[in-house]
């Protein structure tokens, strides 16, 4: 009797069993049946964002009829998680991926195109659209983007009687009589990492450099332009060690008069009502040129997880975070602006201060439009190059030359 | 002949009660077995399988795509022609050599001057050696991040406690690489004070006061006793400090992020960014499986010496 007890138990343990991973694990071609719940990847694991996306998903779960089971992980740790759950197949049904890492996932097959589900990028900024494009094919629908600009500390600019640049001459002369005391006129990130090179951008891009050829002597210029701030002590050396954060900091307490930054730090800085800031764009080589600002932010893309019940319905939850509401909403709370360029005059309207971002993003350039998957190596090369510079071991030109080679 | 007769002496006679196999001396062989099974399972699964798949790793055009499709072209030796002959290859051997020779020279003798400074006991001793260990307590990420601040050139306590002066620990190609060696220093401090002080207290008291009838004491107690005592311990410390050393990723990348200008770029550093930053997993492996081998020397070393002291 005892045994037959526990034969029975085993069993009912073994169906449970078998019906949870039915349930979880989500994968199978073979599960069928009507799409109750949804797994999603993504690495927003700080307030506000945390929170802002878990409503946004949670919302377009309802109006789909599906649970969000959703997975944060640190940004850091992402990559290495999509490439776990590439290898197990196990990738979740709706997965978010830093817009210059799409090219890289999207190179693995792993992801489906988003044609497949009738969604397209009609009517978003062409930088976006490129960032989420692979030979040739959409594989990601990203909602709202970043990039960056200059701000500056309108008292301090004021007290000096200095405008803000528009100009890389104009950026030089106001920076140096903004240097004083303990203060540098400016700060940029030209760390030994993605953000080094992220920051360096719009100057090179502006003045005519491509990553195609990192050795001409537009992106020489650009970043002699940097080597001349830092060695006349408009900026402090620092800066080949300071990621976006350090900037900010130095910005917030007063040790800098202006910088290069995007407007995530837009909620940080209203953290502090004596700091009184504007925003305009990057300064450009020679008046009247427009600034190219590189593309940030996050795009959402369907894994093929070999289900197409749950593969249609992952497109439903990323075209809902993608609809006019949800863009506009996103925008506001995230302070980013929205991608379909419809939505940009209203939400410009409504949100002055994003103004200067919101221009910058509409002819933004995604960093991986050119070089695609091989983008990490150029990048590396174009921040090796800066250091090399700014710590003065070679001119620009040499810098460039060795980093190209190396 | 007598082999032949035992071999054949349990089929002759063999029931079918009598197993041949389960004689004694089997079963105990089996239970022998049975007891290293989890340690040569566990060796396997978490040291032998990750170390060959990493070797064959070396010789495969390994990325991104290998993870969802699976293929990895076979390349040869490509991997490490491509890693060696880059430029940054022969920067990042001698930093790595620099930084291990200078972090484990540091490392030894303050550890060593402080294990026999509290070799003798005073009021507190224990208390002031238990806060030593506090370098070895706090997350590595942490104390990168307050050297950060210690060692920043224009508002660092460090350049305010040397009068001001505006010397760029982080930021010049020169400095870099001396400012995370000091660093690299202070955490490693604990670990040799603590097994050095292991080693100070196995050595019989007796000894120094045989030593002191015979005029030996203070430096030349220390040379003539302590010193060829604690060789086994010496050898130790420094052998597994080199291994430790050699693979220090997570100090350089908080402090530095390998550099200004790669002036801080190790192999380990190296191998990192060109895994998890590049996504070119097979040069990375490559460059990996040369710091193993370099580690594996030190290790080979030291399963010797230890051996010398156990004959000795």
């Amino acid at each position: 009797m005892a045994r037959r007890r526990a034969v029975l138990a085993t069993v009912l343990t073994l169906t449970a069993a078998i019906g949870l991973s039915g349930c979880g694990g989500g994968g199978g071609a073979a599960a069928g049946g009507p799409v109750t719940s949804l797994r999603v990847l993504d690495y927003y694991n700080n307030e506000p964002d945390r929170t802002v996306y878990a409503q946004a998903l949670d919302a377009c779960g309802k109006q789909n009829g599906v649970t969000i089971d959703r997975e944060v992980v640190p940004g850091a740790a992402l990559i290495a998680k999509v490439l776990q759950q590439a290898s197990s197949r196990t990738l979740p049904d709706v997965l978010m991926l830093d817009n210059p890492d799409l090219q890289q996932i999207a190179a693995t097959g792993a992801l489906a195109p988003i044609s497949d589900f009738g969604l397209s990028t009609a009517g978003y900024a062409d930088g976006v659209t490129a960032a989420s494009t692979y030979q040739g094919a959409v594989y990601g629908l990203q909602p709202v983007a970043n990039t960056i600009a200059l701000f500056y500390n309108k008292d301090v600019l004021a007290k000096a009687g200095v405008a803000p640049p528009t100009t890389w001459d104009e950026l030089k002369t106001a920076a140096s009589r903004l240097t004083a005391g303990g203060r540098y006129g400016v700060a940029f990130s030209a760390a030994a990492t993605y953000e080094g090179t992220w920051q360096f951008l719009p100057f090179m891009w502006t003045n005519g450099g491509d990553e195609k050829d990192i050795t001409t002597p537009q992106v020489a210029q650009a970043l002699q332009l940097w080597v001349d701030l830092v060695s006349s002590g408009s900026a402090s050396r620092s800066v080949v060690t300071w990621d976006q954060a350090d900037v900010r900091e130095q910005f917030v307490a007063g040790n800098t008069a202006m910088m290069v930054n995007g407007p995530w730090q837009l909620p940080v800085l209203k953290q502090n009502p004596n700091l009184h800031y504007g925003v305009v764009p990057i300064p450009v080589p020679r008046a009247g040129q427009t600034p190219v600002a590189p593309l940030g932010g996050e795009t959402w893309t369907i894994p093929r997880t070999g289900d197409p019940a749950r593969q249609a319905k992952a497109a439903k939850i990323v075209e809902c975070l993608n609809s006019d509401a949800s863009q506009d909403e996103l925008a506001r709370q995230r302070a980013t602006v929205p991608t379909k360029t419809s939505l940009d005059a209203a939400f410009v309207a409504q949100n002055p201060e994003m103004a200067t971002f919101t221009s910058a993003v509409q002819g933004g350039r995604a960093r991986t439009s050119e070089l695609g998957p091989d983008w990490p190596k150029t990048a590396t090369k174009i921040y090796t190059a800066i250091q090399t510079a700014l710590t003065g071991s070679a001119p620009p030109p040499a810098a460039l030359r060795q980093a190209q080679d190396g | 002949m007598a082999e032949v007769a035992r071999l054949a002496m349990p089929r002759a006679e063999a029931g079918p009660q009598v197993a041949p196999w389960w004689s004694a001396r089997r079963r105990e062989r089996l239970t022998q077995l049975g007891f290293l099974l989890p340690a040569v399972v566990y060796l396997v699964a978490f040291f032998g399988y990750p170390v060959a798949k990493n070797v064959v790793m070396g010789f495969q055009h390994y990325t991104t795509a290998t993870f969802y499709t699976g293929a990895a072209p076979w390349v040869g030796l490509a991997n490490y022609v491509a890693v060696t002959g880059s430029a940054v290859f022969g920067r990042a051997v001698l930093n790595t050599v620099l930084f291990t020779v200078g972090s484990i020279a540091g490392q030894f003798t303050i550890g060593l001057a402080i294990a026999v400074f509290f070799h003798r006991r005073f009021p507190l001793s224990r208390t002031l050696r238990s806060l030593l260990l506090l370098p070895w307590l706090i997350p590595l990420i942490v104390s990168s991040a307050v050297w950060r601040w210690i060692l920043d050139e224009d508002h660092g306590v460090l350049n305010r406690s040397l009068g001001g002066a505006h010397l760029g620990w982080l930021t010049s190609t020169s400095l870099a690489l001396l400012a995370v060696v000091m660093v690299n220093i202070w955490i490693g401090i604990p670990f040799n004070t603590t097994i050095l002080y292991g080693g100070l207290q196995d050595i019989p008291q007796e000894l120094y006061e045989a030593a002191a009838m015979d005029g030996a004491t203070g430096l030349r107690a220390f040379r003539y006793v302590t010193w060829p005592l604690l060789r086994p311990v010496v050898t130790v410390v420094l052998v597994l400090g080199v291994v430790y050393t050699v693979k220090v990723l997570d100090i350089i990348l908080g402090l530095t992020n390998a550099g200004p200008a790669n002036a801080t770029q190790t192999l380990a550093t190296q191998s990192y960014q060109l895994s998890f930053q590049r996504f070119d997993f097979g040069q990375g492996a490559a460059l990996g499986n040369i710091l193993i081998v370099v580690s594996l020397l030190f290790a080979v070393g030291y399963l010797r010496a230890s051996r010398r002291a156990v004959h000795s």
